[in-house]
């Protein structure tokens, strides 16, 4: 046996503080209410830090400053020196990448090649992808002077927290909007990083603003009438709620919100690289990702195949510390998030699907959930239909592509697909049915600044990242 | 010899390509005519109707829809007359017209101006493409009564969409014209609907409609039922398109939102390998 | 599944006869997709081996170090002092482990194997007019015919690649069986030579020919042409020994060879092999290192683990 020594990852490029406050106006402030709460490491459960905890007044403040820097200083700034600001930003993420992915796993629970290879490179080339955009918007398709919203409201979750991050805030700068950001309550770490980042890059005050909290902060932020566009990423339910809270207002809205994508293989699928790719689809980050690729359609003829070579795969996934460098499932985000993972899998043996996990050992603290598959399902489990968010896997089978079509598309969701076949004229028709927004051929979870993110029905509106991007925060 | 009876029209409602009366069996007196009282129950067949054309509509040919829509300029032209009679002066008719033109040429460009190839960091082809959001239903307003509703029917159903469409109900006799013009102009059935009666009526079943992907409430001016109905959206997060301000000028370039509200992009990966 | 398994074992012995058969087989076997298969080897070389896995690992990779010399220039005295090292890589260091073999010229294989006799480490020689493997099928058969009657146990041929990449896979396969026939009871390692064979695919059909004809290796290259062992091309031969064993029942040796100079890389593909076919080929009788240069940067690495301090190439022998 060739065993892998631990290889950790040093924590000590990292300085994380005892306290943290509000990031409003340029500098940390305390909470109006001096309420707080507390990040922890879901790996250990030890407390990282003490996080304020914004309430509607300090949401006031953060939006009344956000307010003033769109009038007097980021709203009349030309492009160019907007673009200027961003591309410091990309550079400094870029400087303090491992400080970032470290500390963003010990938030997260992510194992530290996913923020290391993975989250932080995408943060970076999303703040320089949309730098450029800062002084091109009149070339960007939306009229020769498209002009920016104001105030944007960014309500992020706490999967992906920097690239979330990253993903609202750059093209809301590049358009010339200025944005107060409520991180996720899991994992706020990263989000105060950043501010101070934007100190460090002599940002404008006023221009980013976070403020932490959980669900009340989000509300206060996103009901807040001096804010002229609310931006969401997370659930669907939540979402939902958001549209209604913003029924009747000017505030332009986008979400990007759940999934149940279908993973769909044929018989002549390039097997080696569709089962990696049906590991990563699920698999990748915990399977805390909304494009997961949750459902595994199979055809039949090569199910039992398939489904041996992918066993056979999951064994060799290494479950354990974040930070070792030989992890590729992390811990699961928060002690509520594994609670609905377990009722929901619970629910998929009960209903009689055959589940499955390899033999894996989980760390005695923290939140663990083994990677596992669940056979035998239809399109009527609750595991077929409802988003599980963690690393579980229902496994369908399909005769034709129709069917196949059928399946996939048969689900209030329509976030990503994917599809994996060598017949090429096959996987453009396939493509050309599946109501999803991102369709994966022969790959699976690639993500790219230039390329537009965003779903179908219940999966949200609006298109984040590339040209599409611009949309949400443009008065177009 | 007394003088000739004339024959009147029965102004029906338009679904499925067909012109039934109100299931519910009533009618409502504008515009000098009985018009039908559409019901809640003719909302749903309307969209059922809507649901059904959408594969064949949504999955022609761009080059098709644009064909079918300049068909439905000709057959407009051709009934200028009809719609003058009805009160709508004839400068706006020429509009509508040229609205339908105009539409009818962006059904095989929109795409490549919408999307494009993305030039990802890795070795992928990576396209972004508009397709049609679904079934959509459309609020007139309220007037000019053909002008408005052309330039709410057009951008919708150019991308492939179709359409449940409550008409203006104080002008609706324009509306019903038009689904003469439609029913003849090669549009297959379903495509577009139209109910006439009360919005009050229609509109919130479509509004809550959990079969309906957007709602246009271009035509509602009461600001309270417009976030009331944008409530009852959110049940399926349809997308919305908000009333329009009331100094809206129809008559002036309508730029690309009214189709790019509508539209869903799919971006597609693939690797590039031997 | 066992029943599944012998019949398609009965199966695969009658693919040699036919022409289409074999062309049917090798062209009905899943695609490679180049670009996840890249990535899958990229991230299988993100791996973190160090302190006790890397101790263990250098070990293992010079137990399976096939030390090579394949130059015009080779003479005895050279390969000579190749075999002495190939016994005692590390003189000062009892404790390091001996090679998995000398890989050398047949007219060289009498001088190793003076060197070699009586002790564990194997004498492999490249016959069938290597590199080019352009000679009569009778010239082919007698060169290895004489590496194994110089004392050779293991012979490395090269594949036909023009014969393969016309198709001719018969022409292939049937080269294969009369050289495993001519190697008696030496060992035979099949030269696909990966850098000529242009797509994956055609490394995944070369790698079943070969093992359907009866390779107990398969070797990436020659080390002769611009493009030698890759880490994605061993993958793809990995996955077909591994997906080879599950359908017949034997297991083939893989043996990735050249380009491959250090430690670092040496332990990426360990880590490969782990996590591809398991620990079943992690053995010197299963998995080789065609290379030269690579033995010093083991050596080197491996008394950095022990001492603490990095070495220099001065304190090991040049051979």
């Amino acid at each position: 046996m060739f065993e892998y020594a631990p290889a950790p990852e040093s924590r000590s490029v990292v300085d994380i503080k005892p306290a943290y406050g509000l990031f409003i106006d340029g500098t940390f402030v305390d909470p109006t209410d001096g309420g707080s709460f507390k990040s922890i490491n879901p790996a250990t459960e030890e407390v990282l830090a003490e996080v304020a905890e914004g309430g509607a007044g300090d949401v006031d403040r953060a939006v009344r400053a956000a307010r003033a820097a769109y009038e007097k200083v980021w709203g009349p700034m030309p492009g160019r020196d907007r673009a200027k600001y961003l591309f410091r930003i990309a550079r400094i993420i870029q400087e303090r990448s491992r400080e970032l992915a470290v500390l963003e796993s010990l938030d997260n629970g992510k194992p530290i090649k996913e923020s290391r290879d993975v989250d932080i490179p995408l943060v970076a080339a999303h703040f320089f992808y949309y730098a450029g955009w800062a002084d091109k918007l009149p070339y960007a398709g939306f009229g020769p002077d498209p002009k920016p919203l104001g105030v944007a409201a960014q309500v992020i979750p706490w999967n992906f927290p920097l690239l979330m991050l990253a993903w609202k805030i750059a093209p809301a700068l590049a358009a010339g909007n200025t944005v107060v950001l409520k991180p996720a309550e899991t994992t706020p770490l990263t989000a105060l990083l950043f501010a101070e980042i934007c100190q460090q890059a002599d940002l404008p005050a006023g221009v980013v603003n976070i403020v932490t909290g959980a669900g009340e902060t989000g509300r206060a932020l996103v009901e807040h009438p001096g804010v002229d566009k609310v931006a969401f990423t997370g659930s669907t339910e939540v979402g939902r709620a958001i549209a209604r809270a913003v029924a009747g207002t000017r505030k332009k809205l986008t979400l990007e919100l759940g999934g149940k994508a279908a993973n769909i293989v044929f018989d002549d699928a390039p097997v080696d690289q569709a089962v990696e790719g049906i590991v990563n689809g699920i698999f990748f980050n915990q399977g805390h990702v909304c494009c997961a690729g949750s459902r595994l359609l199979i055809q039949e003829s090569v199910a039992d195949r398939v489904l041996e070579s992918l066993k056979r795969r999951m064994a060799q996934l290494r479950v354990g510390d974040p930070l070792d460098k030989n992890t590729d499932i992390g811990a699961i985000n928060s002690a509520a998030q594994l609670a609905r993972i377990r009722e929901l899998s619970e629910a998929g043996s009960a209903e009689g699907a055959e589940r499955w996990s390899p033999p894996c050992e989980l760390p005695e603290r923290g939140f663990w959930f083994a990677p596992t598959i669940f056979t035998g399902v239809t399109q009527a489990h609750r595991i077929a239909r409802e988003e599980i968010f963690g690393p579980v896997l229902s496994v369908l089978t399909f005769r034709t592509p129709a069917e196949a079509v059928e399946k996939a598309n048969n689900t209030p969701y329509g976030l990503s697909a994917g599809i994996w076949t060598d017949k090429g004229s096959r996987i453009l028709w396939m493509a050309d049915r599946l109501r999803a927004g991102v369709v994966w051929a022969n790959t699976f979870n690639k993500f790219d600044p230039t390329s537009p993110f965003g779903g179908y029905k219940e999966s949200g509106y609006g298109r984040e990242g590339g040209r599409h991007g611009l949309e949400a925060y443009l008065n177009v | 010899m007394s003088e000739r009876v004339a024959v009147r029209k029965t102004y029906k409602l338009f679904i499925g390509g067909k012109f039934p009366r109100s299931e519910s069996g009533r009618s409502y007196l504008v515009q000098d005519a009985n018009v039908s009282l559409a019901s809640r129950k003719d909302a749903r067949d309307a969209v059922v109707a809507a649901r059904a054309a959408v594969k064949g509509w949504a999955g022609a040919t761009a080059y098709n829809r644009g064909q079918v829509l300049y068909r439905v300029a000709e057959m407009l032209e051709g009934r200028r007359e009809q719609f003058v009679a009805l009160g709508v002066p004839g400068d706006e008719v020429d509009a509508a017209v040229d609205r339908w033109v105009w539409y009818a040429g962006w059904s095989d460009k929109l795409a490549q101006v919408y999307g494009g190839a993305n030039p990802v960091a890795g070795p992928y082809f990576n396209l972004s493409a508009p397709e049609p959001t679904g079934v959509v239903a459309v609020v007139a307003p309220e007037r000019p009564a053909l002008l408005g509703l052309v330039s709410v029917i057009a951008p919708a159903v150019v991308t492939g969409n179709t359409v449940v469409v409550a008409a203006s109900p104080t002008e609706p006799l324009a509306a019903v014209t038009l689904a003469e013009v439609l029913a003849t102009s090669d549009l297959p059935g379903g495509v577009v609907n139209i109910l006439t009666g009360r919005l009050s009526e229609t509109v919130p079943t479509l509004a809550a409609h959990m079969d309906v992907n957007a709602i246009d409430l271009t035509g509602v001016t009461d600001a309270e039922q417009a976030a009331d109905l944008e409530v009852r959206a959110a049940e399926n997060l349809k997308r919305v398109l908000r009333p329009a301000p009331a100094d809206h000028d129809w008559f002036a370039d309508p730029g690309l939102t009214r189709m790019t509200a509508l539209l869903e992009t799919k971006t597609v990966w693939h690797p590039k390998g031997v | 599944m066992t029943a599944t398994a012998t019949s398609a074992r009965s199966d695969l012995s009658e693919l040699g006869r036919s022409e289409t058969a074999l062309r049917t087989f090798l062209h009905g076997l899943p695609g490679v997709d180049q670009v996840g298969a890249e990535q899958r080897a990229a991230q299988l070389g993100t791996r973190s081996i160090k302190t006790t896995a890397k101790a263990q690992a250098i070990d293992l990779a010079i137990r399976m170090v096939d030390l090579t010399t394949l130059e015009g220039a080779d003479t005895p005295g050279k390969v000579r002092a190749l075999a002495t090292k190939a016994l005692r890589p590390d003189p000062a260091d009892p404790s390091c482990p001996h090679v998995g073999a000398v890989c050398v010229y047949p007219a060289m294989v009498p001088y190793v194997a003076e060197v070699l006799r009586g002790s564990q480490v194997h004498l492999a020689s490249v016959a069938t007019a290597f590199p080019s493997g352009q000679a009569p099928l009778e010239v082919k058969l007698a060169d290895t015919r004489a590496a194994v009657e110089a004392g050779a146990d293991e012979i490395d041929m090269v594949i036909n690649r023009g014969a393969f990449l016309a198709g001719r896979y018969s022409e292939v396969y049937d080269e294969i069986v009369a050289t495993k026939e001519a190697c008696g009871d030496a060992h035979l390692k099949v030269i696909l030579e990966t850098g000529e064979l242009a797509t994956y695919d055609n490394v995944r059909r070369a790698s079943w020919l070969a093992m359907l004809a009866g390779a107990d290796f398969i070797k990436t290259s020659t080390g002769k042409v611009p493009v030698a062992a890759t880490p994605p091309v061993t993958l793809v031969m990995l996955e077909a020994v591994r997906d080879f064993r599950a359908a017949t029942g034997r297991q083939v040796g893989v043996k990735p060879a050249g380009g491959i100079r250090t430690t670092k890389d040496a332990i990426k593909y360990l880590v490969m092999v782990n996590e591809t076919v398991g620990p079943d080929w992690l053995d010197p009788d299963w998995f080789r290192f065609g290379a030269s240069s690579l033995l010093n940067d083991l050596l080197m690495q491996r008394t950095k683990l022990k001492t603490g301090v990095y070495s220099g190439p001065d304190y090991f022998t040049l051979d």
